[in-house]
């Protein structure tokens, strides 16, 4: 029977042949990554249901980043990060990435991939909607609840509905002006934000494999902004050489048949795509950035988990390089080696950190800082009517701090642009 | 589980995302601490512009000033409610606030899950789009024996699909109860 390779996968992790959509299994997860927001109501729920006996079920596969409210003096959010370093202690977890130590790494989704947690083939539930982000690496990753997570922490189990296919086709070259956050953001006006609810994202063509893995990671982060179940690229030698790098795991590869069964496909011819913003309050909200020009900006931000990789701040520096920032932009690196990788990378001989500085930006520590809001002291928060263009994934009301500020979503490209010249900004002006 | 679920109507748009239902600054309190946790009550619902709150007139807050408990025990959505992040504090937000369901076209998967496996709330899908046919305030029962929905204020009863494959965990209480009740835990 021919299937798609987000059913394979779940047939294998359910001990199954065959699966077909629709089918409700019980899944052996791989791996469950959680952090500071939802770590603590995961612990909480697990030792009250599991009681005093409670074991975890393979502490080797628990992954625990706190990365959301760090740098913070909230002491509701700090308390958090101590539940969490408490539990690692307690119980002797080998992957517990601290804050306040060289362990530190910052955004979830991005340290996985760093720190070679994300394996092709494998199933991995997050207490994040963007654990998403991890099917870069031909694997299945969805994000799930306290409860969920609390219930794999204990016996490594967790059901799903295995979801119908929907594939993503992009060939062509990508042109100099476009990043992935133009691709995704494409497919979400056409979709909208429930276009793809309780199904997997499949994307494919020559584009797609022409991409870093840091731009197929921004394409995956955002399934779940169409409500996806999972977004998932099939793992080529580009993915199998960064994740060989980075841990000694076996893993499996995983391909769609030729003749499996998709929901719907749709093909994008790449090269006849221009910038797109998704305009307040929804990611679906798409426009060319040429039909918003000008509007007037109160801030700018290139960070998170989809906007805050090195090649978002390359593609930034390629633009601020030289200029000077019209309004307040922040720079907010997903992780720590990000932030390192920054120093050492270099454009025209200059390292993308100098670019951005010598451009007037501010660069923070790594964390996902103001892409929710948080609390009121966190940087590049949105405050009042606050006009922003941001590389982060969601532009909900109050999404970034303040209900009543808009924020549209950009490619870093299209961020920086609009950031030297304060209003939005097509980068094909900068960029020939 | 209830067969019968009476009370006001609270009716908002289509969309309503995690952020309007609980905004992340909150997220920070516990959920187990019974004095603590009475803040997501407080905050529910919070993050919905005034102006689209309390559908049609709007401008209806959810929670009173200074109060952690709602009139309103049914909320009326449109489609893909509870949409954005994964945070359980969402329906737990809702359950504190003293909601006891929501009916909507249709949800996003996390959120519904949660609902569900937490046992926080039940969410129910409408045949229809009713969040244009009912009003907030309108008096409102549920019969989940025979999925419909009465509208006591107009007269008007509208069908709902059947909760399927969910209904063993809903009628568990939860996943945890679910796994117990079915041999799979101790």
């Amino acid at each position: 029977m021919a299937m798609t390779i987000t059913e394979k996968i779940l047939a294998r992790s359910a001990g199954k042949k065959v699966v077909r959509p629709g089918e409700n299994l019980w899944l052996n997860v791989d791996t469950l990554m959680t952090h500071d927001v939802c770590g603590p109501p995961t612990i909480q729920i697990w030792k009250k249901e599991f009681g005093e006996k409670a074991k975890i079920w393979d502490k080797n596969k628990v992954v625990i980043f706190p990365d959301h409210y760090i740098f913070t003096a909230d002491v509701h959010a700090n308390r958090n990060v101590s539940i969490l370093r408490e539990f690692a202690k307690e119980y002797d977890l080998p992957n517990y990435f601290d804050v306040g130590t060289d362990r530190y790494k910052g955004v979830c989704h991005v340290a996985l991939a760093e720190e070679g947690f994300n394996l092709p083939g494998t199933v991995l539930f997050g207490t994040d909607s963007h654990t998403c982000t991890s099917g870069a690496f031909g694997m299945f990753s969805t994000g799930v609840g306290n409860t969920d997570a609390a219930f794999i922490l204990g016996t490594g189990k967790i059901w799903e509905k295995v979801p119908e296919s929907m594939k993503f086709v992009f060939n062509g070259q990508m042109p100099e002006y476009l990043t992935a956050k133009d691709l995704i953001l494409h497919i979400l006006g056409d979709i909208t934000t429930d276009g793809a609810t309780y199904r997997a994202m499949e994307f494919d063509g020559s584009t797609i494999f022409s991409l870093s893995v840091d731009e197929r990671m921004t394409l995956t982060n955002m399934a779940i902004e169409a409500g996806g179940m999972n977004g998932i690229i099939a793992a080529d030698k580009v993915i199998i050489d960064y994740v060989k790098c980075r841990t000694k795991e076996n893993f499996q590869l995983y391909y769609s048949d030729p003749d499996a069964k998709y929901h719907s496909i749709r093909e994008y011819d790449t090269e006849k795509l221009v910038p797109v913003v998704a305009k307040p309050h929804s990611p679906d909200n798409r426009d060319a950035v040429r039909n918003v020009q000008g509007t007037k900006l109160t801030k700018c931000y290139i960070g998170s988990c989809t906007g805050g990789k090195l090649t978002d701040f390359e593609a930034a520096a390629k633009i601020l390089i030289g200029q000077q920032v019209k309004v307040p932009t922040f720079i907010v690196p997903a992780t720590t080696l990000v932030a390192k990788e920054l120093e050492e990378v270099t454009y025209q001989g200059i390292s993308i950190k100098e670019i951005l500085e010598k451009a007037g930006c501010e660069i923070a520590q790594p964390s996902c800082a103001a892409c929710l809001g948080g609390p009121a002291d966190t940087v590049g928060r949105s405050v009042d009517y606050d006009v922003v263009i941001s590389t982060t994934n969601r532009n909900f009301p109050g999404r970034m701090g303040s209900k009543k500020a808009g924020v549209y979503l950009a490619s870093p490209l299209t961020v920086a642009a609009s950031a030297v010249k304060g209003v939005i900004t097509d980068p094909r002006e900068f960029l020939r | 589980m209830e067969k019968i679920i009476k009370g006001k109507a609270f009716v908002l748009g289509d969309n309503i995302d995690t952020d309007q239902i609980i905004p992340a600054e909150h997220l920070v309190y516990s959920l187990s601490d019974p004095e603590e946790s009475r803040k997501y009550g407080q905050y529910a619902l919070s993050g919905t512009p005034l102006p689209e709150a309390g559908l049609p007139d709007g401008g209806v807050p959810f929670i009173k000033e200074g109060q952690n408990q709602t009139e309103y025990k049914i909320i009326i959505g449109g489609s893909n409610f509870g949409c954005g992040s994964s945070r359980e504090h969402a329906p737990f937000a809702l359950q504190k606030a003293g909601a006891e369901a929501v009916v909507a076209e249709s949800y996003a998967r996390i959120f519904y899950r949660n609902s569900v496996d937490g046992g926080f709330i039940i969410p129910l899908e409408s045949m229809q789009k009713l969040n244009d046919k009912i009003s907030t305030g309108d008096e409102l029962e549920i019969n989940l024996s025979t999925n419909n929905l009465t509208n006591k204020t107009t007269g008007k009863t509208y069908g709902l699909n059947a909760l399927g494959d969910v209904l063993p965990i809903i009628n568990a209480g939860g996943l945890f109860e679910y796994a117990r009740t079915s041999g799979m835990l101790k």
